[in-house]
């Protein structure tokens, strides 16, 4: 299913302006990612789409061909996983996974030979009969993924479905799950609030800051292009150089850099794997901390622009905490940007 | 040796207060066997006197066991969409209704009474009927359903639950259905047997609306008292400790299961 917002906005009546007009399209099959800081709009636009919250006069909602901007929830036909999972405490596992299809009113037989079909691709046929209340985690977070499935909705909406867990196991659950969305070949929405989770499973991320979607686009292209310097911040953890350009040469604290183009008017930005440790580096700065990560260091240096700067480095021997060290940055991995007056 | 001196005295306590509670219902109940209070225990035991209750008073008996029965449908029926309604829609407009529910817990049961004599007494068909009583127990009730209705649903986070069912295609009465009363049920059973309890045994209340025709278990417990032989007064107290005691009991077995759940 294809789904289509124009002009979708919700402003409570309070006046808070949660979802400026937006404008958003999502081909059939794809899985998109709405990625921002908490309070940006992302979870009331989802909700929005969903049908649990009304947006304002003037805004349309199209599946496929139906305008469904005035129905109810319980008549989109969408899935939905909620963050703290909302399974019915009084009801077993399985009979959680058939509630949907009970309301389908699907005969008894269509109806238990649905659920175990769920149960087996979500691997919880050992968990079945078991209680809610006697489930992990993990397996929680996987019986409500079953349960908005079971009922084969046409659009599946995830609101921070991996937020409820424990990091290490956030990560497995990750990568299972963008390998379970592709399985169900299903048109997924799914909010975050982190990075990875967006670009682990997401066809296209739609970065949202303030209310509104500043750039949507595959992983690849908002890590490598942002237009703004809040995607570039906030996708990857860009860092600012502010100095003064002079043309195409750049005047830092620690140092000159030359930039791919004139650099007026816009604000520079390197991310911490392209600042490279080296002796013949033009920049120069003093080493502030340095953590190990295994496959590298990750260290901070004061003294190259206002702020400190980060520098991933891979060799054997890092240097250490006081030292003075060089660095060097390719020109092409230095991104301009517009400067903002307001950088959220 | 001091140790040993503080445990005894403890234990003296301990055996003195129970004594305290325990002698006048022994005795009670003893005088309600005995065949003749006044010669003791020695003129011998005998269930006749507990027969004569059951001869004097079934009607009684049996009405209060239907006004309790109603009083519970009647509060089950008003108190779990009331209950419902104040969780979901927690504000102060919610706090203020919950509040003016609850008047009844804090006013004189005789005043609330008077005010029902007062508003309805020249109903004459309604006043010189069981329901009539009934109309009292509920308002008197009524709190202690809603408390323990409200108590379980706001431990759980029913808004997000419905919304759940919701997206699943189940209508407003659908999530009525198998979503909230299932999950409010220990508070519902909690409630139910506080009100049964009650109901069966308030007496400011029913002593004000009952009529001769109408006597409710603890009103004519008070007749029997005033008019009988002490033997049938105490054979009585028997009676009704039979009936409440395994009902108390029930009370506290529930409302324990209902706060291990919203726990």
């Amino acid at each position: 299913m294809t789904l289509r917002l124009t002009h979708t906005a919700k402003t409570y009546p309070d006046g808070t302006k949660a979802l400026l007009p937006t404008e958003l399209s999502v081909c059939k099959g794809e899985i998109v990612s709405l990625l921002g800081p908490s309070g940006c709009g992302k979870t009331t636009l989802l909700r929005i789409i969903a049908g649990l919250e009304t947006p304002d006069a003037g805004s349309d909602i199209w599946f496929d061909d139906d305008n469904v901007t005035a129905l109810a929830v319980e008549d989109r036909q969408v899935g939905m996983v909620f963050q703290s999972y909302a399974l019915f405490p009084n009801m077993s596992v399985r009979a959680n996974i058939g509630y949907g299809l009970k309301m389908q009113k699907l005969p008894k037989a269509e109806i238990d030979a649905r659920v175990t079909e769920v149960l087996e691709m979500c691997q919880l046929q050992p968990f079945a009969s078991r209680a809610i209340t006697a489930l992990s985690g993990g397996q929680r977070q996987r019986v409500a993924l079953a349960r908005a499935i079971a009922p084969r909705p046409r659009l599946l909406l995830l609101d921070e479905p991996l937020s409820a867990l424990d990091a290490s196991l956030r990560e497995s659950l990750r990568d299972e799950l963008a390998v379970l969305l592709r399985e169900f070949d299903i048109t997924a929405i799914f909010v975050t609030h982190d990075q990875d989770e967006a670009m682990a499973i997401a066809d296209r991320v739609a970065v949202m800051s303030h209310g509104r979607v500043v750039q949507s686009g595959s992983p690849e292209e908002l890590y490598r292009n942002p237009t703004s310097s809040f995607v570039a911040g906030f996708v990857g953890n860009a860092m600012a150089l502010s100095g003064k350009a002079d043309g195409t040469t750049l005047h830092l604290e620690g140092g000159t850099l030359t930039l791919p183009s004139d650099g007026a008017g816009q604000t520079v930005y390197v991310r911490a794997e392209d600042v490279r440790i080296e002796e013949s580096g033009p920049l120069r700065g003093k080493v502030e901390a340095v953590t190990f990560l295994g496959t590298h260091y990750r260290v901070v240096i004061s003294g190259v622009t206002s702020g400190a700067i980060a520098s991933i480095h891979s060799g054997q021997i890092a240097p250490k905490v006081g030292d003075f060290v060089n660095m060097s940055i390719n020109p092409e991995a230095l991104m301009l940007l517009p400067t903002e007056a307001d950088v959220a | 040796m001091l140790r040993s001196k503080t445990k005894m005295l403890q234990l003296a306590v301990t055996l003195l207060a129970c004594a305290f509670l325990f002698v006048p219902i022994v005795m009670s109940v003893l005088a309600g066997l005995t065949a003749n209070y006044f010669q003791g225990v020695s003129s011998g035991l005998t269930l006749k006197w507990v027969f004569e209750v059951w001869e004097l008073y079934a009607n009684s008996i049996f009405l209060s066991m239907g006004i309790a029965f109603a009083c519970l449908i009647c509060t089950v029926i008003i108190g779990v969409p009331a209950a419902y309604g104040l969780a979901r829609h927690p504000g102060w407009m919610s706090r203020m209704l919950e509040e003016f529910i609850s008047l009844p817990l804090a006013i004189p049961g005789l005043a609330l009474a008077l005010a029902l004599l007062q508003l309805y007494g020249s109903m004459q068909g309604f006043r010189a009927s069981w329901t009539f009583i009934l109309v009292g127990h509920v308002l008197y009730t009524l709190p202690f359903m809603v408390r323990s209705i409200l108590a379980v649903l706001a431990s759980m986070d029913l808004k997000t639950l419905e919304e759940g069912a919701a997206s699943l295609g189940a209508s407003p009465w659908q999530r009525f259905r198998d979503i909230v009363v299932p999950n409010a049920m220990p508070g519902i059973l909690a409630g139910a047997l506080t009100v049964v309890t009650l109901s069966i045994g308030e007496f400011n209340l029913t002593w004000m609306l009952h009529t001769p025709y109408l006597k409710t278990l603890p009103v004519g417990l008070a007749d029997s008292y005033a008019s009988m032989r002490l033997e049938i007064a105490s054979a009585y107290t028997l009676v009704f400790f039979i009936l409440i005691v395994p009902l108390l009991m029930a009370m506290q077995w529930a409302s324990a299961r209902a706060q291990r759940i919203a726990k």
